[in-house]
Protein backbone atom coordinates (compact mmCIF):
# COMPACT_ATOMS: atom_id res chain seq x y z
CA UNK A 1 0.00 0.00 0.00
CA UNK A 2 1.14 3.54 -0.85
CA UNK A 3 3.02 5.25 1.97
CA UNK A 4 2.72 8.85 2.99
CA UNK A 5 4.74 10.96 5.36
CA UNK A 6 3.17 11.88 8.69
CA UNK A 7 4.86 14.39 10.98
CA UNK A 8 4.16 14.68 14.68
CA UNK A 9 5.98 15.31 17.93
CA UNK A 10 6.71 12.09 19.79
CA UNK A 11 7.76 12.48 23.42
CA UNK A 12 8.93 16.02 22.74
CA UNK A 13 10.90 15.29 19.56
CA UNK A 14 9.56 16.20 16.10
CA UNK A 15 9.51 12.99 14.07
CA UNK A 16 8.37 11.87 10.67
CA UNK A 17 7.24 8.43 9.61
CA UNK A 18 6.37 6.82 6.30
CA UNK A 19 3.00 5.19 6.94
CA UNK A 20 0.14 3.61 5.02
CA UNK A 21 -3.36 4.99 5.53
CA UNK A 22 -4.33 1.86 7.46
CA UNK A 23 -1.33 1.92 9.83
CA UNK A 24 -2.44 2.38 13.42
CA UNK A 25 -0.71 4.88 15.70
CA UNK A 26 -0.07 1.99 18.12
CA UNK A 27 1.94 0.04 15.56
CA UNK A 28 3.95 3.04 14.38
CA UNK A 29 4.93 3.72 18.01
CA UNK A 30 5.77 0.09 18.74
CA UNK A 31 7.23 -1.15 15.46
CA UNK A 32 8.74 1.87 13.74
CA UNK A 33 9.87 3.79 16.82
CA UNK A 34 10.45 0.58 18.87
CA UNK A 35 8.76 2.13 21.90
CA UNK A 36 7.17 -1.02 23.26
CA UNK A 37 5.82 0.42 26.51
CA UNK A 38 2.47 1.07 24.85
CA UNK A 39 0.67 -2.27 24.67
CA UNK A 40 -1.71 -4.00 22.29
CA UNK A 41 -4.48 -5.54 24.38
CA UNK A 42 -7.93 -6.00 22.85
CA UNK A 43 -7.63 -3.83 19.73
CA UNK A 44 -11.25 -2.66 20.00
CA UNK A 45 -11.17 -0.02 22.71
CA UNK A 46 -12.21 -2.14 25.66
CA UNK A 47 -9.04 -2.58 27.71
CA UNK A 48 -7.05 0.68 27.69
CA UNK A 49 -3.61 -0.99 27.39
CA UNK A 50 -2.74 1.14 24.34
CA UNK A 51 -3.55 4.52 25.96
CA UNK A 52 -1.26 7.41 24.96
CA UNK A 53 -1.69 11.19 25.15
CA UNK A 54 -2.43 13.13 21.97
CA UNK A 55 -2.37 16.89 22.55
CA UNK A 56 -2.72 16.19 26.27
CA UNK A 57 -5.82 14.01 25.94
CA UNK A 58 -6.04 10.26 26.49
CA UNK A 59 -6.31 8.38 23.20
CA UNK A 60 -6.57 4.67 22.43
CA UNK A 61 -3.74 4.25 19.95
CA UNK A 62 -5.19 0.96 18.64
CA UNK A 63 -8.18 2.94 17.31
CA UNK A 64 -6.23 5.87 15.90
CA UNK A 65 -4.89 6.03 12.37
CA UNK A 66 -1.26 7.16 12.37
CA UNK A 67 -2.12 9.68 9.62
CA UNK A 68 -4.54 11.33 12.04
CA UNK A 69 -1.62 12.28 14.31
CA UNK A 70 -0.31 14.79 11.74
CA UNK A 71 0.78 17.94 13.58
CA UNK A 72 -0.09 16.54 17.02
CA UNK A 73 1.93 16.10 20.19
CA UNK A 74 2.02 12.43 21.09
CA UNK A 75 3.32 11.29 24.47
CA UNK A 76 3.81 7.64 25.43
CA UNK A 77 4.76 6.07 28.75
CA UNK A 78 8.42 6.46 27.72
CA UNK A 79 7.94 10.22 27.53
CA UNK A 80 6.47 10.73 30.97
CA UNK A 81 9.70 10.76 32.96
CA UNK A 82 11.86 13.89 32.62
CA UNK A 83 15.20 12.32 31.75
CA UNK A 84 15.99 10.06 34.73
CA UNK A 85 13.37 11.85 36.84
CA UNK A 86 10.26 9.67 37.16
CA UNK A 87 6.78 11.12 36.99
CA UNK A 88 5.26 11.26 40.50
CA UNK A 89 2.64 8.71 39.43
CA UNK A 90 5.35 6.28 38.32
CA UNK A 91 7.03 6.71 41.70
CA UNK A 92 3.74 6.10 43.46
CA UNK A 93 3.15 2.92 41.40
CA UNK A 94 6.56 1.62 42.55
CA UNK A 95 6.05 2.42 46.21
CA UNK A 96 2.50 1.02 46.26
CA UNK A 97 3.48 -2.19 44.48
CA UNK A 98 0.82 -1.39 41.91
CA UNK A 99 2.49 -3.51 39.24
CA UNK A 100 1.96 -7.23 38.92
CA UNK A 101 2.53 -8.64 35.44
CA UNK A 102 2.91 -5.06 34.20
CA UNK A 103 1.01 -5.34 30.94
CA UNK A 104 -1.73 -2.86 31.86
CA UNK A 105 0.64 -0.54 33.75
CA UNK A 106 1.60 1.89 30.95
CA UNK A 107 -2.07 2.42 30.07
CA UNK A 108 -3.00 2.76 33.74
CA UNK A 109 -0.33 5.41 34.27
CA UNK A 110 -1.19 7.34 31.11
CA UNK A 111 -4.90 7.57 31.98
CA UNK A 112 -4.13 8.18 35.67
CA UNK A 113 -1.92 11.11 34.69
CA UNK A 114 -4.85 12.79 32.89
CA UNK A 115 -6.94 12.51 36.06
CA UNK A 116 -4.19 13.93 38.30
CA UNK A 117 -3.61 16.87 35.96
CA UNK A 118 -7.15 18.05 36.76
CA UNK A 119 -7.66 16.52 40.21
CA UNK A 120 -4.34 16.28 42.12
CA UNK A 121 -5.86 14.46 45.11
CA UNK A 122 -8.67 12.28 43.76
CA UNK A 123 -10.97 10.11 45.86
CA UNK A 124 -11.09 6.37 45.25
CA UNK A 125 -14.46 6.82 43.54
CA UNK A 126 -13.00 9.43 41.17
CA UNK A 127 -10.05 7.16 40.41
CA UNK A 128 -12.22 4.12 39.70
CA UNK A 129 -14.60 6.13 37.54
CA UNK A 130 -11.85 7.80 35.52
CA UNK A 131 -10.00 4.51 35.05
CA UNK A 132 -13.05 2.37 34.28
CA UNK A 133 -11.74 1.72 30.80
CA UNK A 134 -8.48 0.10 31.97
CA UNK A 135 -8.48 -3.63 32.56
CA UNK A 136 -5.96 -5.44 34.77
CA UNK A 137 -6.02 -9.19 34.25
CA UNK A 138 -4.07 -9.68 37.46
CA UNK A 139 -6.98 -7.81 39.13
CA UNK A 140 -4.58 -5.59 41.02
CA UNK A 141 -7.07 -2.76 41.12
CA UNK A 142 -6.82 -1.98 44.85
CA UNK A 143 -3.09 -1.17 44.68
CA UNK A 144 -3.51 0.70 41.42
CA UNK A 145 -6.25 2.90 42.88
CA UNK A 146 -4.10 3.49 45.96
CA UNK A 147 -1.13 4.50 43.80
CA UNK A 148 -3.18 7.05 41.87
CA UNK A 149 -4.77 8.45 45.03
CA UNK A 150 -1.36 8.74 46.67
CA UNK A 151 0.49 10.26 43.72
CA UNK A 152 -0.04 13.79 45.02
CA UNK A 153 2.51 13.13 47.76
CA UNK A 154 5.21 12.56 45.17
CA UNK A 155 4.60 15.83 43.33
CA UNK A 156 7.07 17.57 45.61
CA UNK A 157 9.50 14.72 46.22
CA UNK A 158 12.05 14.17 43.49
CA UNK A 159 13.05 10.63 42.64
CA UNK A 160 15.78 9.60 40.29
CA UNK A 161 16.13 6.27 38.66
CA UNK A 162 19.55 4.75 39.33
CA UNK A 163 22.03 5.58 36.57
CA UNK A 164 22.36 2.92 33.90
CA UNK B 1 -16.31 -10.66 18.07
CA UNK B 2 -15.22 -13.07 15.38
CA UNK B 3 -12.79 -15.71 16.60
CA UNK B 4 -10.25 -15.17 13.87
CA UNK B 5 -10.19 -11.39 13.69
CA UNK B 6 -6.76 -9.89 14.24
CA UNK B 7 -7.54 -6.59 15.90
CA UNK B 8 -3.87 -5.63 16.21
CA UNK B 9 -3.90 -4.34 12.65
CA UNK B 10 -6.38 -2.69 10.36
CA UNK B 11 -6.41 -5.05 7.41
CA UNK B 12 -8.60 -3.25 4.82
CA UNK B 13 -6.74 -0.84 2.54
CA UNK B 14 -8.18 2.57 1.79
CA UNK B 15 -7.28 6.12 0.88
CA UNK B 16 -7.34 8.80 3.54
CA UNK B 17 -8.45 12.40 3.19
CA UNK B 18 -8.61 15.20 5.70
CA UNK B 19 -10.71 18.02 4.26
CA UNK B 20 -10.34 21.44 5.90
CA UNK B 21 -13.96 22.48 5.36
CA UNK B 22 -17.44 21.08 4.84
CA UNK B 23 -17.32 22.18 1.20
CA UNK B 24 -14.21 20.05 0.64
CA UNK B 25 -15.82 17.13 2.47
CA UNK B 26 -18.96 17.33 0.27
CA UNK B 27 -16.80 17.32 -2.86
CA UNK B 28 -15.03 14.15 -1.69
CA UNK B 29 -18.33 12.47 -0.83
CA UNK B 30 -19.78 13.38 -4.21
CA UNK B 31 -16.77 11.93 -6.02
CA UNK B 32 -16.64 8.66 -4.07
CA UNK B 33 -20.33 8.07 -3.34
CA UNK B 34 -20.97 4.99 -1.22
CA UNK B 35 -17.26 4.12 -1.28
CA UNK B 36 -16.51 6.92 1.19
CA UNK B 37 -16.99 6.77 4.96
CA UNK B 38 -16.77 9.66 7.39
CA UNK B 39 -14.34 9.32 10.30
CA UNK B 40 -14.98 11.26 13.51
CA UNK B 41 -13.68 9.74 16.77
CA UNK B 42 -13.08 6.39 15.09
CA UNK B 43 -14.14 4.34 18.11
CA UNK B 44 -16.95 2.69 16.14
CA UNK B 45 -15.76 2.96 12.52
CA UNK B 46 -12.29 1.49 13.11
CA UNK B 47 -13.71 -1.41 15.12
CA UNK B 48 -16.13 -2.20 12.29
CA UNK B 49 -13.30 -1.97 9.77
CA UNK B 50 -11.14 -4.28 11.88
CA UNK B 51 -14.03 -6.76 11.87
CA UNK B 52 -14.18 -6.28 8.09
CA UNK B 53 -17.85 -5.41 8.29
CA UNK B 54 -16.96 -2.22 6.43
CA UNK B 55 -14.23 -1.64 3.89
CA UNK B 56 -14.50 1.85 2.45
CA UNK B 57 -12.34 2.96 -0.50
CA UNK B 58 -11.89 6.34 1.12
CA UNK B 59 -11.90 7.38 4.77
CA UNK B 60 -12.72 11.06 5.18
CA UNK B 61 -11.52 12.44 8.52
CA UNK B 62 -13.65 15.28 9.85
CA UNK B 63 -10.99 16.37 12.36
CA UNK B 64 -10.00 19.33 10.18
CA UNK B 65 -13.56 20.59 9.72
CA UNK B 66 -13.58 23.11 12.56
CA UNK B 67 -17.12 24.31 11.84
CA UNK B 68 -18.42 20.99 13.24
CA UNK B 69 -16.95 21.58 16.70
CA UNK B 70 -18.52 23.53 19.51
CA UNK B 71 -21.61 24.34 21.52
CA UNK B 72 -23.57 27.53 20.93
CA UNK B 73 -26.27 28.78 23.21
CA UNK B 74 -29.19 30.65 21.77
CA UNK B 75 -32.77 30.21 22.79
CA UNK B 76 -32.02 26.49 22.90
CA UNK B 77 -28.69 24.82 22.27
CA UNK B 78 -26.80 23.95 19.10
CA UNK B 79 -24.15 21.26 19.44
CA UNK B 80 -21.76 20.75 16.52
CA UNK B 81 -21.74 17.12 15.40
CA UNK B 82 -17.98 16.95 15.90
CA UNK B 83 -18.14 18.00 19.56
CA UNK B 84 -16.67 15.28 21.76
CA UNK B 85 -18.76 13.50 24.36
CA UNK B 86 -16.30 14.84 26.94
CA UNK B 87 -16.95 18.44 25.87
CA UNK B 88 -20.71 17.89 25.99
CA UNK B 89 -20.46 16.35 29.46
CA UNK B 90 -18.45 19.32 30.76
CA UNK B 91 -20.48 22.07 29.11
CA UNK B 92 -22.19 24.34 31.68
CA UNK B 93 -24.80 25.15 29.02
CA UNK B 94 -25.71 21.46 28.81
CA UNK B 95 -25.54 20.86 32.55
CA UNK B 96 -27.85 23.74 33.41
CA UNK B 97 -30.85 22.76 31.32
CA UNK B 98 -30.27 19.31 29.81
CA UNK B 99 -29.57 17.01 32.75
CA UNK B 100 -30.43 13.79 30.88
CA UNK B 101 -27.86 14.55 28.17
CA UNK B 102 -25.23 15.46 30.77
CA UNK B 103 -25.86 12.20 32.64
CA UNK B 104 -25.80 10.15 29.43
CA UNK B 105 -22.45 11.67 28.48
CA UNK B 106 -21.03 11.12 31.96
CA UNK B 107 -22.10 7.47 31.86
CA UNK B 108 -20.59 7.03 28.41
CA UNK B 109 -18.29 4.04 27.99
CA UNK B 110 -14.78 5.01 29.12
CA UNK B 111 -12.92 8.28 29.62
CA UNK B 112 -10.67 7.80 26.57
CA UNK B 113 -13.70 7.08 24.42
CA UNK B 114 -15.44 10.18 25.82
CA UNK B 115 -12.44 12.22 24.65
CA UNK B 116 -12.33 10.54 21.24
CA UNK B 117 -16.02 9.98 20.41
CA UNK B 118 -18.32 12.70 19.13
CA UNK B 119 -22.01 13.38 19.59
CA UNK B 120 -22.59 13.21 15.83
CA UNK B 121 -20.68 9.94 15.62
CA UNK B 122 -22.70 8.40 18.42
CA UNK B 123 -26.01 9.04 16.68
CA UNK B 124 -24.82 8.37 13.10
CA UNK B 125 -23.47 4.98 14.17
CA UNK B 126 -27.13 4.32 14.99
CA UNK B 127 -26.56 1.69 17.63
CA UNK B 128 -29.85 0.81 19.36
CA UNK B 129 -27.76 1.10 22.56
CA UNK B 130 -26.31 4.59 21.89
CA UNK B 131 -26.32 6.32 25.28
CA UNK B 132 -26.92 9.82 24.01
CA UNK B 133 -29.91 8.87 21.84
CA UNK B 134 -32.61 8.46 24.54
CA UNK B 135 -31.39 11.65 26.23
CA UNK B 136 -31.52 13.60 22.98
CA UNK B 137 -34.99 12.18 22.27
CA UNK B 138 -36.40 13.44 25.56
CA UNK B 139 -34.79 16.83 24.92
CA UNK B 140 -36.73 16.87 21.61
CA UNK B 141 -33.54 17.10 19.53
CA UNK B 142 -33.37 17.55 15.78
CA UNK B 143 -30.37 16.94 13.57
CA UNK B 144 -29.25 19.25 10.81
CA UNK B 145 -28.24 17.24 7.76
CA UNK B 146 -26.26 19.09 5.13
CA UNK B 147 -25.13 18.20 1.64
CA UNK B 148 -23.54 20.28 -1.11
CA UNK B 149 -25.94 23.18 -1.55
CA UNK B 150 -28.78 22.04 0.71
CA UNK B 151 -29.71 21.48 4.31
CA UNK B 152 -32.57 19.71 6.02
CA UNK B 153 -33.70 19.39 9.59
CA UNK B 154 -34.88 15.99 10.80
CA UNK B 155 -36.36 15.30 14.25
CA UNK B 156 -34.12 12.72 15.93
CA UNK B 157 -37.17 10.48 16.37
CA UNK B 158 -37.29 10.13 12.56
CA UNK B 159 -33.52 9.80 12.09
CA UNK B 160 -32.96 6.16 13.03
CA UNK B 161 -34.01 3.52 10.50
CA UNK B 162 -32.74 0.32 12.15
CA UNK B 163 -29.62 -1.07 13.83
CA UNK B 164 -26.72 0.81 12.20
CA UNK B 165 -29.11 2.53 9.79
CA UNK B 166 -30.22 6.14 9.51
CA UNK B 167 -32.07 8.27 6.97
CA UNK B 168 -28.74 9.78 5.83
CA UNK B 169 -28.26 9.62 2.06
CA UNK B 170 -24.92 9.38 0.27
CA UNK B 171 -23.26 12.79 0.22
CA UNK B 172 -24.93 13.98 3.41
CA UNK B 173 -23.27 14.95 6.69
CA UNK B 174 -24.89 15.54 10.06
CA UNK B 175 -23.54 18.94 11.03
CA UNK B 176 -25.47 19.90 14.15
CA UNK B 177 -27.73 18.63 16.87
CA UNK B 178 -30.27 21.20 18.01
CA UNK B 179 -32.08 21.18 21.33
CA UNK B 180 -34.99 23.56 21.82
CA UNK B 181 -35.18 25.52 25.08
CA UNK B 182 -37.02 23.37 27.64
CA UNK B 183 -40.39 24.66 28.90
CA UNK B 184 -40.35 26.33 32.33
CA UNK B 185 -40.59 23.67 35.06
CA UNK B 186 -38.85 20.93 33.09
CA UNK B 187 -36.75 18.25 34.79
CA UNK B 188 -34.95 15.37 33.11
CA UNK B 189 -32.84 12.35 34.01
CA UNK B 190 -30.94 9.44 32.44
CA UNK B 191 -30.30 5.96 33.84
CA UNK B 192 -28.31 3.06 32.46
CA UNK B 193 -27.75 -0.53 33.45
CA UNK B 194 -24.74 -2.39 32.15
CA UNK B 195 -22.75 -5.40 33.35
CA UNK B 196 -19.79 -3.24 34.31
CA UNK B 197 -19.85 0.54 34.07
CA UNK B 198 -17.75 0.76 30.90
CA UNK B 199 -19.97 -1.71 29.05
CA UNK B 200 -22.59 -1.10 26.40
CA UNK B 201 -25.95 -0.70 28.13
CA UNK B 202 -28.27 -3.63 28.71
CA UNK B 203 -30.98 -1.01 28.97
CA UNK B 204 -30.76 2.77 29.13
CA UNK B 205 -33.57 5.24 29.62
CA UNK B 206 -34.12 8.98 29.67
CA UNK B 207 -37.16 10.92 30.78
CA UNK B 208 -38.24 14.52 30.89
CA UNK B 209 -41.21 15.95 32.76
CA UNK B 210 -42.77 19.39 32.74
CA UNK B 211 -44.14 20.17 36.16
CA UNK B 212 -46.86 22.62 37.08
CA UNK B 213 -47.33 22.37 40.84
CA UNK B 214 -48.48 18.81 41.55
CA UNK B 215 -49.37 18.08 37.93
CA UNK B 216 -47.40 16.82 34.97
CA UNK B 217 -48.07 18.94 31.91
CA UNK B 218 -45.58 17.35 29.55
CA UNK B 219 -43.69 14.07 29.44
CA UNK B 220 -41.17 12.26 27.24
CA UNK B 221 -39.78 8.79 27.89
CA UNK B 222 -37.16 7.17 25.66
CA UNK B 223 -35.12 3.98 25.92
CA UNK B 224 -32.12 2.35 24.31
CA UNK B 225 -31.21 -1.34 23.86
CA UNK B 226 -34.87 -2.41 23.89
CA UNK B 227 -35.80 -2.23 20.18
CA UNK B 228 -34.09 -2.04 16.76
CA UNK B 229 -33.69 1.72 17.28
CA UNK B 230 -33.79 4.03 20.30
CA UNK B 231 -37.52 4.48 20.99
CA UNK B 232 -40.03 6.68 22.76
CA UNK B 233 -42.90 5.04 24.61
CA UNK B 234 -45.98 7.03 23.60
CA UNK B 235 -48.52 5.16 25.76
CA UNK B 236 -46.52 5.75 28.94
CA UNK B 237 -46.03 9.42 28.04
CA UNK B 238 -49.78 9.82 27.49
CA UNK B 239 -50.55 8.11 30.79
CA UNK B 240 -48.49 10.67 32.70
CA UNK B 241 -49.44 13.81 30.80
CA UNK B 242 -52.09 15.60 32.85
CA UNK B 243 -51.66 13.24 35.81
CA UNK B 244 -50.39 14.13 39.25
CA UNK B 245 -46.70 13.41 39.83
CA UNK B 246 -47.05 10.63 42.40
CA UNK B 247 -44.98 7.52 43.06
CA UNK B 248 -48.01 5.49 42.01
CA UNK B 249 -48.33 7.31 38.65
CA UNK B 250 -44.61 6.81 37.98
CA UNK B 251 -44.84 3.09 38.81
CA UNK B 252 -47.81 2.68 36.45
CA UNK B 253 -46.02 4.47 33.63
CA UNK B 254 -42.95 2.29 34.19
CA UNK B 255 -45.19 -0.77 33.97
CA UNK B 256 -46.48 0.40 30.58
CA UNK B 257 -42.88 0.88 29.43
CA UNK B 258 -42.03 -2.70 30.42
CA UNK B 259 -45.03 -3.95 28.42
CA UNK B 260 -44.57 -1.81 25.31
CA UNK B 261 -40.85 -2.18 24.62
CA UNK B 262 -39.64 -4.94 22.29
CA UNK B 263 -36.32 -6.13 23.72
CA UNK B 264 -34.48 -9.21 22.48
CA UNK B 265 -32.34 -11.74 24.33
CA UNK B 266 -28.70 -11.48 23.32
CA UNK B 267 -25.20 -11.82 24.79
CA UNK B 268 -25.74 -8.82 27.04
CA UNK B 269 -29.11 -9.60 28.61
CA UNK B 270 -32.29 -11.63 28.27
CA UNK B 271 -35.58 -10.17 27.15
CA UNK B 272 -37.20 -10.65 30.54
CA UNK B 273 -34.27 -9.07 32.37
CA UNK B 274 -34.45 -6.07 30.06
CA UNK B 275 -38.18 -5.61 30.72
CA UNK B 276 -37.60 -5.89 34.47
CA UNK B 277 -34.73 -3.43 34.47
CA UNK B 278 -36.51 -1.01 32.14
CA UNK B 279 -39.38 -0.81 34.62
CA UNK B 280 -37.02 -0.05 37.50
CA UNK B 281 -34.82 2.55 35.82
CA UNK B 282 -37.74 4.39 34.21
CA UNK B 283 -39.46 4.65 37.59
CA UNK B 284 -36.25 5.93 39.22
CA UNK B 285 -35.59 8.39 36.40
CA UNK B 286 -39.15 9.73 36.62
CA UNK B 287 -38.74 10.35 40.37
CA UNK B 288 -35.44 12.16 39.80
CA UNK B 289 -36.78 14.25 36.92
CA UNK B 290 -39.84 15.17 38.99
CA UNK B 291 -37.66 16.38 41.87
CA UNK B 292 -35.48 18.35 39.50
CA UNK B 293 -38.54 19.90 37.88
CA UNK B 294 -39.67 20.99 41.33
CA UNK B 295 -36.40 22.68 42.20
CA UNK B 296 -37.58 25.88 40.58
CA UNK B 297 -35.00 26.47 37.92
CA UNK B 298 -35.27 24.44 34.74
CA UNK B 299 -32.89 21.50 34.91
Amino acid sequence: MKKQIVRFTLNGTPREFAVAANDLLLNVIREQEKLTGTKYGCGIGECGACTVHVDGRPVLSCLKLAVEAEGCEVVTIEGLAQGRELDPLQRSFLDNNAVQCGYCTPGMIMIGRTLLDETPNPTEEEVRSHMRGQLCRCTGYASIAKAVMGAGEYETKAFRMPAE
Amino acid sequence: MYMNTNTRILAPEFDFARPASLAEAFALLRKHGRGARLLAGGTDLLVQMKMERLSPELVVSLAGVKELDGITMGDGLTIGAGTTIQSVSRSPAVGARFAALREACNAFSTVSIMYMGTLGGNICNASPAADTAPALLVHDASVIIASAGSERRVPLAEFFAGPGKTVLKPGEIVTEVRLPAPAAGTGSAFRKISRVVADISQVCAAVSLVRDGARITGCRIALGSVAPTPVRVARAEAALTGAEGTADAFAKAAEIVAEDIRPISDVRASESYRRHVARTIVRDALQTAWQRAGEGATK
